[in-house]
């Protein structure tokens, strides 16, 4: 068995990772810190999830016939995974760059078995993965989430709200029908993987200040620079 | 070294219970469980060029007149992933990892739409080709087979597996006889070399040796595809015959009074 995922790697980079449902904010977040630390002088790579040119065309046509099955769903983002992790994500760690992965394994392993995927085989499904140098994990209470999402009038995904389990035909009592569930797999992960909770309820500073002390521990940066100045950051505001 | 003229060998004959059949093999599809379907699965596997398809389609037209319905499947033909393997397969950009991720997709998607609901109604279905090749070809280039086997785990354990087997040199005068050597069937993606026939002899023979070390874990049912496709079919036929007779008598069609 591979046990990559258990075990540190011995890339001369760093790997941070930012996990947590849509309306999380982690994104903010991962830009935020992406702009401290390659202010700090480092060289940063940033990468999305399920964003590889490979698989887009296969999503696209299973979102749009809603043809994906729960089993098809999760290898189809494994296969965009083990492109990205090959092309986009060892290269930089073995040239000494930080990168930074707006969602990583943890997704799957929480949106698969809200799917009725086996637990079990997802994590053995990406066993291939290279262990994050530190994951954070932007826990946020669903009414919450919905409301950011709602507030920016953003218009639910059909796969993201969960709208391929016909719990609701309604999309907004979908999304929080499924992510609900995907919350309480991401509880379990945080314990099985050691992810470090940030209550992503608090303000966007606060948030990053933690953020940035936790990566502090992992790279090398001037301790005075830790602290956020607010103003460098309010024009990011998503709310 | 073992002489690569030799065909390989195999214990004998083919284990012919296997209580896994019609089983998942290894962690399932929790949303689909298999309850005793009536349908059965049968594999031909072989490599590039053995005959399998030539023996699949006089299967198929015998079980046919025999009364039996049959549906067919093969490897990489799911709506959703064909395109997707075409370009990956010509574009080149294809790690043996996205390469082993997109076959395993694509046989989800046909297990899921086309095999599972097929046993259920009771059909025989033929495979051409199945998990094995994957796992052969992965195996060489290098894959962790314990990994391989996990991600397979949700493929269901056929009722027989029928493997062509041939030897090299039997393999290569028969693909120069037809249709020629392809970029893919000679491994060149692995660089064995500029030479096609090198390249395609290298590849072959690491296959066939691939096969052959699954055949025990798997429950191959081994037939020696160097005889003539007559002596091959009434082989199968034999074994096939067997296996489903008893289960399911068909009722002799009177057809005089």
């Amino acid at each position: 068995m591979l046990n990559n995922l258990t075990q540190p790697h011995d890339y001369p980079g760093k790997l941070f990772v930012v996990e947590g449902i849509d309306g999380s904010g982690k994104t903010t977040q991962l830009g935020l810190l992406a702009k401290w630390l390659a202010a700090e002088g480092h060289r940063v790579f940033v990468t999305e999830w399920n964003s590889s040119a490979l698989v887009k065309a296969a999503t696209k046509t299973g979102k749009k016939k809603n043809a994906l099955t729960p089993m098809t769903f999760s290898l189809l983002h494994a296969t965009d995974f083990a492109d990205r992790l090959l092309y986009k994500i060892i290269p930089p760690l073995k040239a000494g760059m930080i990168v930074l992965a707006d969602r990583y394994a943890y997704t799957a392993f929480a949106r698969d078995a809200t799917r009725g995927v086996d637990r079990q085989w997802v994590r053995e499904l990406y066993s291939f993965a290279v262990r994050p140098d530190l994951s954070l994990y932007f826990r946020v209470p669903i009414d919450v989430s919905v409301d950011r999402l709602m507030a920016r009038r953003i218009k639910l995904k059909f796969y993201e709200a969960g709208m391929d389990m016909a719990w609701s035909s309604n999309p907004v009592e979908s999304f929080r029908l499924f992510q609900g569930k995907v919350l309480d797999e991401y509880d379990q992960i945080v314990r099985e993987f050691g992810l470090e909770v940030v209550d992503a309820g608090g303000s966007i500073t606060e948030q990053q200040r933690l953020v940035r002390t936790l990566v502090s521990q992992s790279v090398r940066v001037q301790a005075s620079h830790v602290d956020v100045a607010a103003e460098e950051i309010t024009h990011d505001e998503p709310v | 070294m073992t002489s690569p003229s030799d065909v390989p060998e195999f214990n004998e004959p083919g284990s012919p219970s296997d209580d896994q059949a019609g089983q998942y093999y290894g962690r399932t599809i929790p949303y689909l469980p298999l309850d005793g379907y009536p349908g059965k699965l049968i594999a031909i596997e072989g490599t590039d060029g053995v005959g399998r398809s030539t023996q699949m389609q006089l299967l198929k037209e015998w079980l046919e007149v025999k009364g039996y319905g049959v549906v067919e499947t093969g490897w990489t033909r799911s709506p959703l992933m064909q395109p997707t393997i075409e370009i990956a397969k010509s574009s080149n950009t294809l790690n043996k990892l996205t390469f082993v991720l997109l076959y395993a997709t694509d046989f989800a998607d046909r297990l899921e739409k086309e095999i599972i609901p097929a046993l259920k109604a009771g059909f025989v279905v033929l495979s051409d080709r199945y998990i094995f090749t994957a796992l052969a070809r992965a195996g060489v280039r290098g894959v962790d087979r314990q990994w391989l086997r996990n991600l397979y785990g949700f493929a269901i354990a056929p009722h027989m597996v029928f493997y062509l087997n041939i030897d090299v040199k039997t393999l290569i005068g028969r693909i120069l006889a037809s249709r020629g050597m392809d970029f893919w069937e000679s491994g060149m993606d692995l660089k064995h070399g500029d030479d096609i026939y090198d390249s395609f002899r290298t590849y072959q023979i690491k296959l066939l040796k691939e096969y052959a070390s699954m055949a025990d874990e798997f429950h191959f049912r081994v037939v020696d595809a160097r005889r003539t496709v007559d002596r091959i079919q009434e082989e199968l036929r034999r074994q096939v015959g067997a296996f489903l007779e008893p289960a399911d008598k068909l009722p002799e069609p009177v057809l005089t009074r």
